[in-house]
């Protein structure tokens, strides 16, 4: 069962390059964010505010960008809409932005959230499928789930108690979340078995015998799961990485269910550890249940999750951060930890709590006009000079990016 | 001149899963790389089409128990090409079927009016159902919809797409850095639809797109059908015919409008056409038996027949005559996730009729099956088509048409190079874009959310 971080492929050496993710969300994490001069809140239903976002995190050599959704209003509450309307609220399907952005950029991966508990796994397939092609090999996807009655209600096919917050850790919610998640993994493994229902050859125009495919080289799925079963094969043939990256947010709960779901499905997970201790235990947490899963020896990055205000002096950034939660009304609060300084002070942080096993991080840019370009001109020359960061992309594939082999498919027949 | 030529709508099917595609061909590309919907995309709007166009399957189709394999196979998902085409084109409409069978309202309004923001107001859905539990296989809510209920499915989908289309009216928000709203309204976007399909309720989370609602497109020539197109659609996605059963077709259609206090030109009808084109009218004739030689081989002929005799054919020779057995009548087990299958309703007379026709003309089944089951619309030089193409619209059996090429991605250009000059020449078509949305190519109103006109009701 137990297997010495060193050993494994995607842990980081103390040299190694970091990776580096940006999660776009919004005009940025901070609640108050689209009241700066920087933010363009008029244009964040528009395509080219989008494409403007990825091109600078492509200038800086970024890893990936994730780009945040839901099937419901954004909320400072947990579970419920909070009828404000003093902050960002509305937001446009992330498949499709990646969708739009995928043409006007050539190296940076695309990976867009998608909610397992209500949509359908086999659309999700052929879309993040149809995002590697129009990628040319870009894609990933971040799967996430939502226990929101008010979003169950938007569908109308099942429904989620209410609950308070104190009961956030009680037995029955507790009991739901997990099964959410369980039910995630099951969305991931079919999402992932469409994928591969398609051998890289079974396209043959053989005009000979006026076949267009080798239908022996494509497969039935057959998946029967407790809240779903799918038959396949894919409409889409398997995309130009084979198996896009699949990613997750995985927070720290007694059931061990998050850590669970990154362990047995995802290419990244992320996670959000204050400091190197909880990091250490946080790693430890999650390879022991993907030794558990049978994973050992197959790749999983970790990558911890930080909020940023990055300016040239602590005391900047600290009074950004305090101009922007006097116009939000309270301090803003995270479930990651939020990091206030300057790119030399970050960049110090990432590389001492890549110590603990993690080989990257996704940053959260409090305000995107602003802490974006801080990370791509601050941050990222800081990490070259000091040689833990790429100087040019290396390759042109998102699972390139990350060092993580083109996957040989399930179904083909080993010789 | 009594009355001004009407203006042609024309538009662009990405060629793909069915035997008009000609893959063999030593010309014929990716029908699944970007690159390829690229090309035909600038293609079409070098041209100043309306829109592209793209189908939309949701399993394989299968005969005799296996993956049918010779036609192409595969194709991209709808809405992520459409929305990738959106980067690389500026004015050109872009027009997808999503099924409203395996959907759910929410999730489909949602992707649509992302689109539709995404391009700029570009965005089109021809709305259809699906038919069989075969499809659902592949999805949560399996298959069980009885056919009628499909269609009562189908009506309540786009009723209640439009109730969240229409649940911002477009001024919500307001963004204002000084005073700190960003919207104007806490209850914006909020829904409540209750019904025998969907009992829903919360709150839209895309604000109102540039077209308020994408384009409505119905496919379908049943009764039930023309009335929902002249109830809800915006435009009807129906099939190439002569130009008399056109012209009743047309007339029909908008003489239903009227009932549901609508104009005339807010219906437009649009049937697919193919087109093969040469530099006589002689040189394309010949072409086109070339091109029906390549859609119709003699194992897709055999296949073809399967779908009306509802067994296995395979043991008969393609080149002698038709089979001496009966089709196998009821439900047919031998063609799966084919539409074509369900025009074969009595398929006893079919058989018979095809029987009488092939003694009588002396044909072998490949001969009888291109025969009947090949629709080239326009033959003909350039100059040929053009006038046809014209003919038929100013004789009101069409407002255009929805080309479908049968070389991927190429087989537009060579309209676009030769036919619509042409057009343009003759000043029915446009030689540049006048507005920028795909309402504003078609000649649609704009939707009025406090006045929604012509709705389905739920």
């Amino acid at each position: 069962m137990s297997s010495s971080l060193a050993s494994r492929s995607s842990s980081p050496r103390s040299s190694a390059p970091l990776h580096l993710a940006v999660a776009l969300d919004g005009a940025g994490w901070h609640p108050a964010a689209w009241r700066e001069a920087v933010a363009r809140p008029r244009d964040l239903f528009t395509a080219g505010y989008w494409a403007d976002l990825v091109a600078e995190a492509e200038r800086g050599l970024l890893d990936f960008v994730t780009i945040e959704d839901s099937l419901g209003f954004q909320s400072s509450h947990l579970l419920e809409p909070d009828g404000r309307t003093d902050q960002v609220r509305g937001r446009l399907d992330a498949v499709l932005i990646a969708a739009r952005v995928a043409p006007l950029t050539r190296n940076i991966g695309l990976v867009p959230t998608v909610v397992a508990t209500h949509t359908e796994p086999f659309h999700i397939s052929k879309a993040i499928a149809t995002l590697d092609y129009v990628s040319a090999g870009r894609a990933g996807l971040r799967v996430q789930v939502t226990r929101r009655p008010n979003e169950a209600a938007h569908f109308g096919r099942r429904t989620f108690p209410r609950f308070d917050l104190g009961e956030l850790h009680s037995p029955p919610v507790r009991e739901l979340t997990a099964d959410l998640l369980d039910e995630a993994a099951d969305y991931v493994e079919v999402v992932r078995r469409l994928w591969d229902s398609w051998e890289d050859d079974a396209e043959i125009r053989d005009v000979a015998t006026g076949r267009f495919i080798d239908r022996d080289k494509l497969h039935y799925i057959d998946f029967e799961g407790k809240h779903f079963s799918v038959k396949g094969p894919s409409i889409t043939p398997r995309p130009p990485q084979g198996q896009p990256l699949v990613s997750a947010l995985a927070h720290e709960e007694a059931t061990g269910a998050p850590f669970r779901l990154v362990a047995r499905s995802t290419d990244v997970g992320y996670v959000t550890p204050q400091d190197i201790g909880q990091a250490r235990a946080v790693v430890a947490a999650v390879r022991a249940e993907q030794d558990a899963a049978g994973r050992a020896e197959e790749p999983l990055h970790l990558f911890g999750d930080l909020v940023v205000f990055l300016d040239d002096t602590p005391a900047a950034a600290e009074g950004r951060r305090d101009r922007l939660d006097a116009l939000a009304g309270n301090a803003y609060t995270s479930d990651a930890r939020i990091f206030t300084g300057t790119p030399a002070q970050l960049a110090d942080l990432l590389l001492e709590l890549r110590e603990a096993g993690l080989s990257g991080f996704r940053l959260r840019p409090a305000v995107l006009g602003h802490d974006l370009p801080a990370i791509t001109r601050g941050l990222v020359p800081e990490l070259q000079r000091r040689g833990s960061f790429r100087n040019s992309y290396e390759t042109d594939t998102l699972r390139g990016l990350l060092g993580l082999a083109r996957p040989t498919n399930r179904y083909a027949a080993t010789a | 001149m009594s009355k001004p030529l009407k203006q042609i709508h024309l538009a662009a099917h990405f060629p793909g899963v069915n035997n008009t595609t000609v893959w063999s061909a030593p010309e014929a590309g990716s029908h699944i790389e970007f690159s390829s919907f690229a090309h035909f995309a600038r293609t079409a709007e070098r041209a100043k089409f309306d829109f592209l166009f793209l189908a939309e399957g949701l399993r394989l189709r299968e005969q005799g128990g296996r993956i049918y394999d010779l036609d192409v196979v595969g194709r991209p998902d709808t809405f992520t090409v459409l929305t990738a085409l959106a980067a690389v084109t500026e004015h050109l409409g872009l027009t997808g079927t999503i099924n409203s069978t395996f959907n759910e309202p929410y999730e489909v309004a949602r992707q649509f009016a992302s689109l539709d923001h995404l391009s700029g107001g570009r965005a089109a859905w021809n709305v259809v159902t699906s038919w069989d539990a075969f499809t659902g296989q592949n999805f949560r809510r399996g298959g069980f919809l009885p056919q009628e209920e499909r269609y009562t499915r189908a009506k309540e989908f786009l009723a209640t797409a439009h109730e969240l289309f229409d649940s911002w009216r477009g001024d919500e928000v307001i963004a204002d850095q000084e005073t700190g709203a960003f919207l104007r309204d806490a209850k914006a976007g909020a829904f409540v639809h209750q019904g025998d399909q969907f009992d829903i309720s919360g709150q839209f989370n895309v604000p109102r797109s540039p077209q308020g609602r994408p384009v409505i497109f119905q496919a379908g020539a049943s009764d039930e059908g023309r009335e929902f197109a002249a109830s809800s659609a915006d435009a009807i996605f129906s099939r190439y015919s002569k130009l008399e059963e056109g012209q009743a077709f047309y007339q029909d259609v908008k003489g239903r409008l009227a009932r549901y206090g609508r104009r005339h030109d807010q219906l437009l009808i649009l049937p697919a056409a193919t087109f093969v084109l040469g530099d006589t009218d002689a040189e394309a004739r010949e072409l086109a038996h070339e091109v029906r030689s390549q859609q119709v081989s003699g194992a897709t002929a055999l296949k073809y027949l399967e779908h009306v005799w509802n067994r296995d054919l395979s043991a008969y020779d393609p080149d002698g005559p038709l089979p001496d057995v009966d089709p196998v009548p009821g439900e047919n087990t031998i063609a799966l996730g084919r539409a074509s299958v369900r025009q074969f309703r009595d398929p006893l007379a079919v058989a018979k009729e095809w029987r009488e026709r092939a003694e009588a003309k002396n044909l072998s089944i490949r001969e009888l099956v291109i025969e009947t089951t090949t629709r080239q619309s326009f033959i003909g030089s350039p100059a040929t088509v053009a006038e046809t193409i014209n003919e038929f619209v100013q004789a009101d059996a069409s407002d255009g048409f929805i080309l479908v090429p049968h070389i991927t991605p190429g087989g537009l250009d060579v309209f676009a190079d030769t036919v619509v000059p042409l057009l343009q020449e003759r000043g029915v078509f446009r030689t540049e874009y006048e507005g920028t949305t795909l309402r504003d190519h078609l000649g649609l109103d704009h939707p009025d959310a406090e006045a929604p006109a012509g709705r389905a009701s739920s």
